[in-house]
């Protein structure tokens, strides 16, 4: 039996962190760009065509028996997507099917988790489920900063999840595909449907490399389902089942624009830097997310463009409908999304070639000749803390609880400007202060850090700082915004962490950035 | 005997509800359950054993139940129960932040002052940044009548440790006379302005005034307290000159509309006929007392167009500002009781005339063929004023223009 993690080392951003983890040598990480594997990416076993039907019907009768088929046993590790959100019916069965095969010490490894798979905190108590490796939201993030997980987590970025699976380091044994609509061939897609998604790109590397893949639909077509953003080539099973996921919690409706006014400050705030800083003219590329601030900036940032006759080259999605209608009325040229948010974006998607759907390998991955996220001018990011070095966290509360994945997040922070629009406290909790509870960020790549009172731009982009000098925004330095948030809400003791370590958080090249450690009870 | 204060619950942010009790033995049992408690759950517990060795309590049940107040916050919820529980006339006062020291000039543009309800923090703690001209910390209208004695301890608390960020510092007070006491509380803390609501006589602005003196006597204080006395009802439109000449710090009048129409027995409208004529008598009142007439506030936060059409109104009628009750308000305040264009260039003219006939020694100033009178000069260099700080028109105008 493998120990949980071994060996602690101090890594280049000073951090301890495990150099094993899970029974597994780990590269602590080394600082931005620095680690550089060689050698061959690992590749799925070899698959010839002759041992499958030449009718091109891979169905099979239930979800159980596609798993058997598959050879489910004890410690294979399971993939699953998360384009369906909180609104998933599938990854909750496959580790239901296995807790009734008796299967024990699974990997899970999610593209992300929702408050709705914390039915799986039963096969993580059951044994059924040994680790999560991928985020750990809510009451699965509780679960696992209490210590009771019995392997050790593993946390990455979007992109880091694809390099994971390229590097051979995670070696998916069976990834179990939900879409939208899918033919008897395994050919998928999400934009048609009852749970129309949008788009798969989070299960790419899932189809590409896992030992054995099962798509899983309620929306059987005859071949050809067009488009196949699954090939059906990679697919060894289909199976149809009445409903893959819940339609209203997977498009939830997007998030409103932020209604509050200490927010839309934060945003106009955001989209004043950026237009000062010379960011918004025309050809730009920007994204930002799907909360309520963020939103509000791709409106100020639509009006901008409205006003001055100018359109954004590329707009980066999660797409909502704001963005669609940004593309709409003709101020962005194309949005390039990895996922969508809303109703209006699954029709633009289906409907407008502008509209185009991407995955962690041509927007983020480590191992590409390139990808998008370092080509997009401004990125707008959240982030639970950020410190004086301009380090971020967006995994842990101050009070050292897990909540939140990655995600992108850490992918993002390689554009060109990346802005965090943040308050400088939240209900007495100061999110600037002196060290992150967790490093997911290293600060030399976050260069600006918008709050309500004041903005700090990070003293290495003096090119950044001169464009805005005498602009009149209110600029502080990031000590400044320290000291008032201190001022504020008085100085915040340590969390009481323990020194047992509970999960790691990867950096997009697969070293070890953090540890995370036991919440004391 | 128990009491308690403050507010908790799903929805509550940045207050704590709080539980006393005085027994006569037993000691201090303290209780903090909070959603900061790793952070700050040591800091609260010093803060309450701070206040009750302040007031000399040895034997205190306190449970305090914390939703990420600050602590002035804190300190306001426990002094406020501990003098439910026992008189005294001593006060737990926090610093008086560097910040909050200023005073404001009698003339100071007042284009917008945001209500604040006086007994909900999570709303005063960010009211500065919008940069309202001013705030009103309210311990009228906008607090339960169960809630008075609790809410003059926020107050209080607020006008020391908030930072405004510039904006004057305004409470409005209850009715007089009852509203009186109130100004125990604000008063020697360095309140700027205290808006007298419901006002209908001279005498009221008088008795306010005496309570004043007397308070700024006992502590030996010399800053200037600013009145805005509100007319709310027909009596108070009838008595208007009275009111806005009764003091030397009766700066400016406001109307209040909601009140003044129910007492008229009429509905406010959007077009404002039923109100018309107590909105002249208080600009005309105001003008004649040479004080500022300030304007009601417009009650639909989500509806800017008719804010703006209200702005517009209510600065053709001669209102030098209103107030707001939402953040979202001011910008839209501002940018239309700020002078627009065609003032601006009419302002720059007449002073450049001013500036050039002083030049060459004459006492008369034309422009054209028109002749100028001081009180216009006088007001065009206050509308050039208003205009550089509010970021309208350069500072170096008179360069630029010559380019």
């Amino acid at each position: 039996m493998n120990k949980k993690y071994d060996k602690p080392v101090t890594n280049a951003a000073g951090r301890v962190v495990p150099a094993v983890v899970n029974g597994k040598e780990q590269i602590p990480y080394m600082g931005v760009g620095q680690y550089k594997p060689t050698g061959r990416k690992y590749a799925p076993p070899i698959a010839t065509c002759a041992d499958y039907p030449s009718d091109g019907n891979k169905l099979v009768p239930s979800l159980k028996e596609a798993l058997v088929r598959a050879g489910l046993s004890d410690g294979m590790t399971i993939s699953t997507h998360h384009h369906f959100r909180d609104g998933d019916l599938i990854a909750n069965q496959v580790f239901d099917i296995a807790a009734e095969l008796g299967v024990k010490d699974l990997v899970w490894y999610p593209s992300a988790s929702f408050p709705c798979h914390q039915a799986m905190i039963r096969h993580l108590e059951g044994g059924v489920i040994n680790r999560i490796e991928g985020s750990m939201n809510g009451p699965l993030g509780r679960f696992c900063s209490e210590g009771k997980m019995k392997g050790l987590g593993v946390l990455r970025s979007h992109g880091g999840r694809y390099q994971a699976v390229q590097d051979g380091e995670v070696v998916i044994d069976i990834a179990v595909i939900a879409a939208p609509t899918a033919d008897p061939f395994g050919n998928a897609n999400g934009v048609d449907g009852p749970a129309a998604c949008g788009l798969l790109g989070f299960s790419l590397a899932d189809s590409q490399y896992a030992h054995k893949v099962i798509v899983v639909t309620d929306n059987l077509i005859p071949f050809p389902c067009v488009p196949w953003q699954v090939h059906g080539n990679y697919v060894d099973y289909v199976v149809k089942v009445d409903q893959v996921g819940i339609p209203e919690k997977i498009v939830s409706g997007t998030t409103q624009i932020t209604r509050s006014p200490d927010r839309l400050l934060i945003a106009e705030l955001t989209a004043q830097f950026c237009d000062k800083a010379g960011i918004i003219r025309d050809g730009f590329s920007f994204q930002a997310g799907a909360g309520g601030t963020a939103l509000s900036i791709g409106i100020f940032f639509a009006d901008i463009l409205r006003e001055r006759k100018m359109k954004a080259r590329f707009m980066r999605g999660g797409s909502n409908k704001y963005l669609v209608q940004m593309l709409e009325e003709g101020l962005g040229e194309y949005i390039l999304d990895g996922q969508t948010f809303d109703l209006d974006g699954v029709r633009s998607m289906r409907d407008n070639p502008r509209h185009v759907n991407t995955s962690p390998f041509t927007s983020y991955n480590y191992h590409g000749k390139g990808n998008f996220a370092s080509m997009v001018d401004v990125v707008i990011l959240g982030a639970t803390e950020v410190d004086v070095n301009f380090n971020a966290n967006v995994v842990t509360h101050s009070d050292g609880y897990l909540l939140h994945g990655i995600g992108g997040w850490q992918n993002c922070l390689f554009s060109k400007c990346t802005i965090l629009p943040i308050p400088l406290f939240r209900d007495r909790i100061p999110v600037v202060r002196e060290e992150v509870t967790t490093l997911c960020g290293p600060g030399e790549l976050i260069d600006v850090i918008v709050t309500e009172r004041g903005i700090a731009v990070n003293p290495r982009r003096q090119d950044i700082l001169d464009k805005v000098k005498g602009s009149g925004l209110p600029l502080k330095s990031i000590e400044e915004l320290k000291d008032q948030a201190e001022k504020i809400c008085g100085k915040p003791s340590k969390p009481d962490l323990d020194d047992e370590i509970v999960a790691v958080i990867k950096w997009v090249d697969g070293t070890v950035i953090d540890a995370v450690r036991k919440v004391k009870g | 005997m128990q009491t308690s204060t403050g507010n908790k619950g799903e929805r509550v942010r940045s207050d704590c509800f709080v539980t006393l009790e005085l027994p006569d033995h037993g000691g201090r049992e303290i209780t903090v359950a909070s959603k900061v408690k790793v952070l700050y759950g040591q800091s609260i517990l010093k803060l309450a054993g701070d206040i009750l060795d302040h007031f000399e309590i040895a034997h205190a049940r306190l449970d305090i139940e914390d939703s990420g107040a600050l602590p002035f916050v804190l300190a306001a919820r426990i002094e406020a129960a501990i003098k439910v529980l026992m008189k005294s006339d001593r006060e737990y006062l926090q610093d008086l932040i560097l910040e909050n020291r200023y005073h404001t000039a009698c003339d100071r543009h007042r284009f917008s002052r945001l209500y604040l309800p006086g007994n909900t923090p999570s709303l005063m703690i960010n009211a500065g940044i919008h940069k309202p001209d001013g705030i009103i910390l309210d311990l009228e209208d906008a607090v339960a009548p169960d809630r008075k004695h609790e809410a003059r301890f926020v107050v209080r608390n607020a006008l020391r440790q908030l930072d405004f960020y510039g904006a004057e510092r305004m409470v409005r007070i209850n009715q007089v006379p009852a509203g009186l006491d109130d100004l125990d509380f604000v008063v020697p803390h360095n309140v700027n302005l205290i808006l007298v609501p419901k006002c209908e006589s001279a005498g009221q602005i008088h008795e306010v005034n005496k309570r004043i003196d007397a308070i700024r006597a006992v502590h030996g204080l010399d800053n200037p307290v600013w009145l805005m006395p509100i007319i709310e009802s027909a009596r108070g439109v009838v008595k208007a000159y009275e009111i806005a000449a009764a003091a030397d710090n009766v700066v400016a009048l406001a109307i209040g509309l909601e009140d003044y129409t129910a007492d008229l027995g009429t509905k406010r409208t959007a077009e404002g006929t039923e109100s018309f004529f107590a909105r002249s008598m208080v600009v005309n009142a105001a003008r004649a007392a040479g004080i500022q007439p300030i304007d009601s506030v417009f009650s639909d936060v989500g509806d800017m167009e008719g804010l703006r059409q209200n702005v517009l109104h209510s600065k053709a009628l001669g209102f030098d500002g209103m107030g707001c009750i939402h953040p979202r308000q001011i910008r839209v305040i501002h940018e239309y009781f700020a002078p627009d264009n065609d003032e601006i260039d009419k302002a720059k003219k007449i002073v450049k005339a001013f500036e050039e006939a002083t030049a060459k020694g004459l006492g008369v100033i034309s422009l054209g063929t028109k002749m100028i009178d001081p009180p216009v000069v006088k007001r065009a260099l206050r509308t050039i004023d208003l205009a550089v700080s509010m970021g309208k028109l350069s500072q170096n105008w008179r360069e630029e223009d010559h380019e």
